[in-house]
């Protein structure tokens, strides 16, 4: 258009004949509409993705309407629905996490300071690292069959919460392990070669110069290591725990049941009572409520430590 | 003169007077301040600053050892199973473990592990990408930042959750479409499976997208290309590696699923390629069979790690082949 305006046509018919250049108006338009077009089917997905989680939200919240009270959190488990509550789950899940986090911190975070402060450039680092992120992606029912034979067989540990714990540790603490190795990567070098300037040996600048810094890093890394197991089904299964226990769990070494698996239980159970979906459903609600505040609070220390050096 | 003054000094009230006196001996001598401090650094044993690091090497190795638990209990176990059944039986299409002449093949388990996620691929590369190209190109800054949270709520939903999902919603919709639809199909859950791999392969490919650098999108459009031109013709051909890695990553986790194919696509051991039909995957068996009474020592319990294997395998080789992909198609700017 801009070039209607500034030349003549004669002048126009001079361009195109002696560059060879043609402007096709027509192929211009529809590559617009293509773009367009395009830009529109590309937000759907997003869109799709929108709707997909408010469906799944607004139809496990409606079912659980009536079902979600505080009589449902304090009863104990019960063959008949309106009886049912998930007191032995929720203390079930309690006392697991209770065996996760201090497991999975203290190996996690020591295997991320070694291959971030100790281990050289080697081999080993390398071999560890490769071994990390590959256990990152196996299956998490893998792990099962793992704590099945190993804590549950071998050591002996049954279906208790101690078996159920270890197993879980295994499986989320490359979550642990990556989160911090970033964040002790990211604590800046001068930090620690003042703290060396100083006359500090490597094992005290890293307690009292590297980790403060690098804590909120760490943190958020472990809740959602922390917020993964929680949901964790698979591996607690293939351990075999029982589907109803009645009583609730008193030491770490009781059989129990968690809230992923009383989920799982009532909803193969719907087809002998349907009412057992709502059960599940209200335990859904209690389940996601709790990953979303461990999500919320690990946003806030995130955003509340973010320093600049 | 300043080090016997100190050290008789301190001598009168401490009682590591003889170190004191060492060190005063030694600044009378002359030697350099540099010696001093590396005789000093030799004399302080400081045990922490020795074992710390073996401690933490400790640690280390313990996901080294978790590696090796998992291949020698698997490869034991299995083991144990071969020297029963014949591998000839292990790839054959009749899968009766509980049976009184049990039966051990698996290609019914192979079959519905593929089919599930075929169909869980066909919803997840589209919509994943669709979405990675949008985050990646078109979106503007705000849109990014409501879109994101979105999507890592969606990651973060509990396979279980969507395992319910999947049974109590997605599978009587979909019987109202197709009517012959089975209460438990293979469908549903891999429907269900898609959705839920959809972060995982946006994300990635979205990491990869921002990847390439903008002087390659501004040659593009400074020849005149439209957008979705530069998405399709400059951007996605440069991060391809990291595209093709993302969905191989989404095969690997939808063949490792485990809770939505538990629930929703039931346990009929037939072979079959019918989706409309009950089916069962490798994840499926071990926790059905887990989740009943299996007896320890049985044929049936060593045929839970053989399976276990071929699983692991199966990931493992998946994410070699990301991995491959991603090291040997990278372009380096």
């Amino acid at each position: 258009m801009i070039l209607e305006q500034t030349l003549n046509k004669n002048e126009m018919k001079d361009l195109e004949r002696n560059s060879k250049v043609q402007i096709d108006k027509k192929r211009i338009e529809r590559r617009i509409l293509i773009n367009k077009i395009a830009k529109v089917i590309f937000s759907l997905s997003l869109v799709f993705a929108l709707i997909v989680l408010a469906i799944l939200l607004y139809r496990i919240g409606s079912q659980s309407i009536g079902w979600l009270n505080g009589g449902f959190l304090t009863r104990n488990l019960s063959i008949f629905p309106e009886k049912a509550g998930i007191k032995g789950a929720i203390i079930g899940s309690v006392m697991l996490m209770m065996i996760v986090i201090p497991v999975t911190f203290l190996v996690g975070v020591s295997t991320a300071i070694y291959l971030e402060e100790y281990a050289s450039k080697s081999k080993i680092q390398d071999f560890i690292r490769i071994n990390i992120s590959n256990l990152a992606s196996v299956p998490s029912v893998i792990f099962g069959l793992l704590g099945l034979a190993f804590f549950g067989r071998l050591l002996n540990l049954g279906s208790s919460i101690l078996a159920g714990g270890l197993t879980l540790s295994l499986l989320v603490r490359p979550i642990v392990v990556v989160s911090s190795q970033e964040a002790i990567k990211a604590v800046p070098n001068f930090l620690r070669e003042a703290s060396y300037g100083m006359g500090a040996s490597k094992w005290t600048t890293i307690r009292k110069v590297v980790l403060p810094v690098a804590i909120p890093g760490i943190l958020t890394g472990a809740i959602l290591s922390i917020s993964r197991a929680i949901g964790e089904t698979a591996p607690l299964v293939v351990l075999g725990i029982p589907a109803l226990i009645m009583k609730v769990p008193t030491s770490i070494m009781d059989d129990f049941t968690a809230l992923p698996i009383q989920i799982y239980y009532w909803t193969l159970d719907t087809v002998l009572t349907p009412e057992y979906a709502n059960l599940a459903a209200a335990t859904i609600i209690v389940l996601l409520v709790t990953l979303f505040l461990m999500n919320a609070i690990a946003i806030i220390i995130r955003n509340k430590s973010q320093k600049s050096y | 003169m300043r080090g016997q003054f100190s050290s008789s000094y301190v001598a009168f009230i401490n009682p590591r007077e003889k170190e004191y006196k060492e060190r005063s001996e030694m600044m009378e001598s002359k030697t350099t301040i540099r010696e001093q401090i590396r005789t000093n650094i030799g004399k302080r044993k400081n045990r922490t600053d020795q074992v710390m690091p073996k401690v933490f090497l400790m640690m280390a190795s313990i996901s080294v050892i978790t590696t090796l638990g998992i291949i020698s209990t698997l490869v034991f176990d299995a083991a144990k199973f071969f020297s029963e059944v014949s591998l000839v039986e292990f790839f054959s299409t009749e899968l009766a473990p509980l049976a009184k002449d049990p039966k051990f093949g698996i290609l019914p388990l192979i079959n519905g592990t593929i089919l599930s996620s075929l169909i869980a691929m066909m919803v997840a590369i589209p919509v994943g990408m669709a979405a990675a190209m949008y985050m990646s190109e078109f979106a503007t800054a705000k849109v990014r930042k409501i879109v994101k949270p979105i999507m890592e709520i969606l990651a973060g939903i509990p396979t279980i959750v969507y395992g319910f999902f999947a049974y109590s919603f997605v599978t009587p919709l979909l019987m109202k479409l197709i009517p012959t639809l089975e209460a438990k199909n293979v469908l549903s859950p891999g429907i269900v499976m898609g959705i839920m791999i959809i972060p995982m392969v946006a994300s990635l490919s979205e990491d990869a997208m921002s990847a390439v650098p903008n002087a390659l999108r501004e040659g593009a459009y400074g020849l005149g290309s439209t957008k979705f031109e530069v998405t399709t013709k400059v951007v996605v051909p440069s991060a391809i590696s990291g595209i093709m890695a993302s969905f191989v990553l989404g095969i690997s986790r939808a063949i490792g699923e485990t809770m939505i194919v538990a629930i929703a696509s039931g346990s009929s051991k037939n072979f079959t390629f019918d989706i409309t039909q009950s089916m069962q995957t490798m994840t499926g068996y071990i926790v059905e069979f887990t989740s009943g009474d299996a007896g320890s020592g049985t044929t049936g319990y060593y045929s839970l790690y053989a399976v276990g294997l071929l699983l692991f395998i199966f990931t493992f080789v998946m994410n070699l082949i990301a991995r491959a992909i991603s090291k040997k198609f990278r372009e380096e700017y």
